[in-house]
C-alpha cells in the first residue's frame, strides 16, 4: 500500500517499522474474515484492515488521536488471528503496539478510563497486590449489581471463588532434575497467574523435573510486561521486561540455560518479542538472547518427548487453542500431539481460530464484546461434549471457566497427571470421572 | 497521478449532507450510519487501494427492509449509492464518490435455509463464500464457485461480479449456481426473482442481474445450488522450464477431452512469494500447473495417468501428485492466497483478462516481452483451464510515475486479450479499472443497449453509476437523471 511519510518521520525507528509494515499490506481484506471483532460487529472499522487504515492515517498525519480512532483500536483484542491469515506477512502486532503507545502519549482518556487503566497496571502485574484485590473483590461481589460501571462489574465477576495462598514454589530457587539432567531451564512464574492459580506452576515444575530438566526460578523475575504493553504504557512494560532480561541474563552468564520456559502463552508472545522491543536499547543483545531461548512449555516437552504416559482413562479433552499460542507463537499441533501421546482423546471446537474474548485485560475493558465471544466459544466447546477443557493460557482458562460447568484445566496439568502427577484440582472435584479412585488427589499445598 | 477519472461530486448533494444523514439515521439505527470522516476513511477504497474517495456516509443495515429503507431515502433525495460487500474488489467496484452513500451488507450474514434434499441453500448475501461451504460440510455438500478471496468475499459481491474461481472449470461460475435472489431496487422496492425450482419461465432476469456489478439492484438474499462433495479429489503439480510450454500443456489437456476440476497456473515470480507463506513445496521452475481431478479412486488414478501422458510429451521438469490431504490443503492454500502473498514482493496491479485457451502460450510470450518494454516485473497466476489470466504487474507505489506506467502496461495486456478473441474481464468485473477500455471490446451500440437496460432498472442512475461504462459514454445518462 502506498504511504506518505516524510524523511523526518521515518527517522523515528517506530515509524520506520510501521512504514515497512504498511507497505507490505495490499489491502486484500483476507484478514477481515478471521477477525473476531469484525465477526461480532460487522464493521470494516473493527477489522484489522480498517484499523490498519486508521493507524496509517493517524501516523502519516502526526494526528492527535480522536475518540473514534481510539475506540476502534481499543476494540482490537490483539489476538493476532489476522497475522495467521495474512498472506503478505503484515506484522500487525508491531503496528498496533506502536499505535497503542502513540495513543497513550497523545490522547487524554476520560478520567474514569484513565483511573481504571492506572489501577489495572498497578495491580495485575504484582501477585501480592492482585491477590489482595481478589480477596477484596470476593467480599464486594455479592453487591455487584449496585456497581454502575459494566467494566467494574466485569472485574468483580471475574474474581474466582477460590483464591489460593501464595505458593512457595514461585520463590527464587532451583529444583533439581529427576534422574539424568538433560536441560537446565528457567521458569517464568508470571504475575496474575501466580495469584489466580498456583497449580499451573506446580504442575509445570513437576513435569519439567520428570523430563530431566533442572528448573530455576531466577531471582528478580516478574511480570513479562505484556499487560501494560497492550495498554500502550511502554515505560512500565519496558521496565518490567528489562528486569526479566537482567534476571535471566544473570542465569545465562552463570550456570547457563537451555530454555526460558513460559506456561502462559500470552506472556510467551511478549517475551519472544523482547528482541524487537529492545532493538534500540543498550539491552538489545541480552534481550535477543532471552527472546531466542523463550519457549512455551509445550515446545519444550515436545522437544524432549513425552515420557512414561501411563494414563489409563482416555478422557475426552476439548483443546482450546489460546490465540497467543496459535497466532502469536504459531504453535498449533504440539499441545494436541502431547495430549494425544498422553492417552487423551482430543477434540477441537468449530472456529478454533477465533478468540474466547479474554485477551489480557480485554474482558475487563470491553465487557460487551468479550462476553459475546465468550458465549460463542463456550457453545462451540460444549458442542464437542468434552469431559474436560484444556488450554495453555490462564486468561482463557478464567474466561471460559467462568461460563461452563465442564472442568477447565491447563494443558500441563493433564500432562503432569498422565505422567505420574496428581489429578488436577478441576477434575478431582468432578464425581463422574471413573479414574478418580485410582489416583492420588493433590492437596493445594502439595510440594512440586 | 492515477489515470482513472471519477465524475465531480454533485455540490447540491454535498450541501444537503446533514439532512441526508439525519434521514438515514431515522430509518436505520443510528449505530448503523457512519458519517464521521475519521470513520468513513476505512470505506474510501476496496482492494484497488490506489483509488480512494471518502463517501458522504456509510450505512450498515441488518435486514433487507433496512436496505430498502436506506435506498428509499437515497432515491427520494437523489443520492448516488455504492453497494459494498467485503470490499475485496480488485477493480474498484466498491469505490465511492464524495456525494455517495455506501450501503454495506456485511452485517447480513444469516444462513436462512439449508435443504439438502432439494439441493439448495438460502442465505443473506453478506455471508462469505467460504462460510457457505463450511455450513454445509457436515451434510456432505458444498457450494462450487470458489474465488481465491473466498475466505473474505461475500455472496453479494460474487453475484455482482459473477465470480468464478479455480474449480469453476468443471462446476461453472456464479451464474451457473445461482437459483434465486431477493433484491432491493433503486426505488427501494423489494423484488424476488427465481427460487429453489430448477427453472422459471420468461426472460432470464436472474442471468441479467448476475454480473451486473451493483448497477441494477442490491441483492440481499440468494438461493444457491449446492453439490454433493466428490468421493475424492487430488491435485497434481506439473513443473515446466518455460511459460509457453506450460501454456501448451493446458491447451493439450483441454483438447484431450478430459475435464479436470481445476487447471491453475503460477509462474516463478509468484511461486517465490506464495511458498514463503504456504510452505507447499512447489517445484522450483519457470511455471507450475496445479491440475486437480476428482471422483472415485479409480477415476482419479485414470485421469492422473492420462494427464501424465499428455504432460510427458512436453518434458516437464517435475510431475508429482499430492500425497495426502494435508499436502493438498497446502497446495491450494498457496494458490488461493497468491494475490495477497504477492504483497511480499511489492505493490501490484492485478489484471483479469480472459483469452481462448489455445492463445495462452502466445499471451504469455507477449506479456513477457511487454514486461521488458515497460521495465516492470510481472507475475502470472491464473485459472488456465478457462483461459482466465491474472497477470500481476509489480511496481513501487511510493515511486512517482510507476503506478501510471503499470496502468499503461495493464491496458496493453487487456487490449491484447481482446485482440486475440478474448475479453477484458473473467471474474473481477469492470469496475473503474477497465471502464475506459470497454470501447475496445464493445461498439457504441453495444454499450448503449447495456446502458438502456440499466436505465430500466435504475432510471435515475443512482446505483454505482460511475463504473463499468466509460464516463464519456454514460455522461448523457448520468446528466439526464434528475438529482435532488
Amino acid at each position: 500500500m502506498q504511504t506518505k511519510f516524510n524523511e523526518a518521520q521515518l527517522a523515528d525507528p517506530d515509524t520506520r517499522r510501521s512504514n515497512e509494515i504498511l507497505r507490505s499490506c495490499v489491502h486484500c481484506g483476507f484478514c477481515t474474515a478471521t477477525c473476531p471483532t469484525y465477526k461480532v460487529l460487522g464493521d470494516e472499522l473493527d477489522s484489522p484492515r480498517g484499523r490498519i487504515y486508521l493507524i496509517k492515517d493517524m501516523l502519516e498525519n502526526n494526528r492527535k488521536p480522536d475518540e473514534k480512532t481510539v475506540m476502534h483500536i481499543d476494540r482490537c483484542l490483539s489476538c493476532l488471528s489476522c497475522m495467521t491469515t495474512c498472506p503478505s506477512g503484515v506484522h500487525y502486532m508491531h503496528l498496533v503496539d506502536h499505535a497503542r503507545a502513540y495513543i497513550e502519549r497523545n490522547y487524554k482518556r476520560r478520567w474514569d478510563e484513565r483511573a481504571l487503566r492506572w489501577l489495572l497496571s498497578k495491580i495485575l502485574p504484582y501477585p501480592d497486590r492482585f491477590r489482595f484485590a481478589l480477596l477484596g473483590a470476593k467480599l464486594v461481589r455479592p453487591f455487584r449489581r449496585f456497581v454502575p460501571d459494566a467494566r467494574l462489574r466485569a472485574m468483580l465477576e471475574m474474581a474466582p471463588d477460590r483464591i489460593p495462598p501464595a505458593s512457595r514454589n514461585d520463590l527464587p530457587q532451583c529444583f533439581p532434575a529427576e534422574g539424568k539432567r538433560i536441560k537446565r531451564v528457567a521458569l517464568l512464574t508470571g504475575c496474575a497467574q501466580r495469584a489466580l492459580n498456583t497449580d499451573i506452576n506446580d504442575a509445570t515444575i513437576r513435569l519439567l523435573k520428570r523430563h530431566g530438566c533442572e528448573v530455576v526460578i531466577p531471582d528478580g523475575i516478574g511480570c513479562c510486561g505484556a499487560l501494560t504493553h497492550h495498554m500502550g504504557k511502554t515505560d512500565d512494560s519496558h521496565a518490567m521486561a528489562a528486569a526479566n532480561i537482567r534476571a535471566i541474563g544473570a542465569e545465562l552468564d552463570g550456570k547457563g540455560l537451555d530454555a526460558v520456559v513460559i506456561n502462559t502463552s500470552g506472556c510467551g508472545t511478549t517475551v519472544k518479542d523482547y528482541a524487537h522491543m529492545f532493538r534500540n536499547d543498550p539491552l538489545a543483545a541480552d534481550a535477543g538472547r532471552v527472546a531466542a531461548l523463550a519457549k512455551d512449555i509445550s515446545e519444550v516437552i515436545a522437544d524432549i518427548g513425552l515420557r512414561d504416559a501411563w494414563h489409563a482413562e482416555p478422557l475426552r479433552v476439548a483443546y482450546h487453542a489460546a490465540c497467543s499460542l496459535q497466532h502469536g507463537q504459531q504453535i498449533r499441533s504440539a499441545p494436541k500431539d502431547l495430549l494425544k501421546a498422553a492417552g487423551f482423546q482430543v477434540v477441537e471446537p468449530r472456529d478454533s481460530h477465533i478468540c474466547c474474548g479474554s485477551a489480557g485485560t480485554y474482558n475487563l475493558m470491553q465487557p460487551v464484546i468479550s462476553a459475546e465471544l465468550k458465549t460463542r466459544k463456550v457453545a462451540t466447546l460444549e458442542a464437542t461434549q468434552p469431559q474436560v477443557i484444556s488450554a495453555g493460557n490462564i486468561g482463557c482458562m478464567m474466561q471460559i471457566g467462568s461460563a461452563t460447568g465442564i472442568p477447565m484445566v491447563h494443558t500441563v496439568e493433564l500432562l503432569d497427571w498422565a505422567t505420574g502427577g496428581p489429578i488436577p484440582q478441576g477434575l478431582a472435584a468432578t464425581p463422574e470421572l471413573p479414574v478418580r479412585e485410582k489416583l492420588p488427589v493433590r492437596s493445594s499445598s502439595s510440594n512440586a | 497521478m492515477p489515470t482513472i477519472a471519477m465524475p465531480e461530486p454533485d455540490l447540491g448533494i454535498l450541501a444537503r449532507a446533514s439532512q441526508i444523514i439525519e434521514r438515514l439515521t431515522a430509518v436505520v439505527s443510528a449505530e448503523a450510519v457512519i458519517s464521521d470522516p475519521q470513520e468513513t476513511r476505512a470505506y474510501e477504497c476496496d482492494a484497488l487501494a490506489a483509488y480512494r474517495c471518502l463517501p458522504l456516509a456509510v450505512v450498515l443495515p441488518r435486514t433487507t427492509e433496512e436496505v430498502s429503507a436506506a435506498m428509499k431515502v437515497c432515491h427520494e433525495m437523489g443520492v448516488p449509492v455504492i453497494p459494498r460487500g467485503a470490499g475485496t474488489s480488485l477493480a474498484g467496484g466498491a469505490l465511492p464518490t464524495a456525494d455517495s452513500v455506501v450501503i454495506g451488507i456485511m452485517r447480513m450474514r444469516d444462513i436462512l435455509e439449508i435443504d439438502t434434499a432439494n439441493r439448495f441453500v438460502r442465505v443473506q448475501t453478506g455471508v462469505t463464500n467460504l462460510s457457505v461451504s463450511a455450513e454445509l460440510e457436515a451434510s456432505g455438500f458444498f457450494y462450487a464457485p470458489d474465488p481465491s478471496s473466498q475466505l473474505a468475499c461475500t455472496i453479494a459481491g460474487n453475484i455482482a461480479m459473477n465470480s468464478g474461481g479455480a474449480h469453476c472449470l468443471k462446476h461453472g461460475v456464479t451464474t451457473n449456481n445461482l437459483m434465486g435472489i431477493r433484491m432491493v431496487m433503486a426505488s427501494g422496492e423489494i423484488v424476488d426473482i427465481g427460487g429453489p425450482l430448477l427453472s422459471g419461465s420468461g426472460l432470464d432476469i436472474l442471468g441479467l442481474l448476475c454480473g451486473s456489478e451493483g448497477q441494477l439492484a442490491i441483492v440481499t438474499e440468494a438461493t444457491l445450488r449446492i453439490l454433493p462433495r466428490p468421493e475424492g479429489a487430488r491435485p497434481m503439480l506439473i513443473g515446466f522450464d518455460s511459460a509457453e510450454t506450460a501454456g501448451e500443456c493446458v491447451a493439450r489437456i483441454v483438447r484431450s477431452g478430459l475435464l479436470p476440476v481445476a487447471i491453475e497456473y503460477m509462474d516463478d515470480v509468484c511461486l517465490r512469494a506464495v511458498d514463503a507463506f504456504a510452505n507447499a513445496g512447489y517445484p522450483k521452475c519457470a511455471a507450475v500447473l496445479i491440475v486437480e481431478v476428482e471422483g472415485s479412486e479409480d477415476e482419479i488414478l485414470h485421469q492422473i495417468m492420462r494427464i501424465r501422458q499428455i504432460a510427458a510429451e512436453l518434458n516437464p521438469v517435475e510431475f508429482r501428485t499430492s500425497r495426502n490431504a494435508d499436502e493438498s490443503l497446502k497446495i491450494w492454500k498457496g494458490r488461493k492466497s497468491a494475490f495477497g502473498a504477492m504483497g511480499r514482493l511489492g505493490d501490484y496491479l492485478c489484471l483479469d483478462g480472459t483469452v481462448p485457451v489455445s492463445k495462452l502460450p502466445y499471451m504469455l510470450k507477449r506479456i513477457g516481452e511487454l514486461s521488458k518494454d515497460y521495465g516492470l516485473e510481472v507475475a502470472n497466476v491464473f485459472h488456465a483451464g478457462d483461459g482466465n489470466m491474472h497477470p500481476l504487474i509489480l511496481f513501487n507505489a511510493n515511486a512517482p510515475g510507476e503506478l501510471e506506467r503499470a496502468e499503461a502496461f495493464g491496458a496493453d495486456i487487456l487490449r491484447l486479450c481482446v485482440d486475440v478473441g478474448g475479453c477484458l474481464t473473467g471474474e473481477h468485473g469492470v469496475g473503474i479499472e477497465k471502464r475506459d477500455l470497454m470501447t475496445k471490446q464493445y461498439s457504441a451500440d453495444d454499450l448503449a443497449i447495456q446502458m438502456e437496460i440499466k436505465s430500466v432498472f435504475d432510471p435515475d442512475w443512482l446505483l454505482n453509476s460511475a463504473k463499468v461504462f466509460p464516463l464519456e459514454a454514460s455522461k448523457p445518462y448520468r446528466d439526464k437523471a434528475v438529482r435532488g
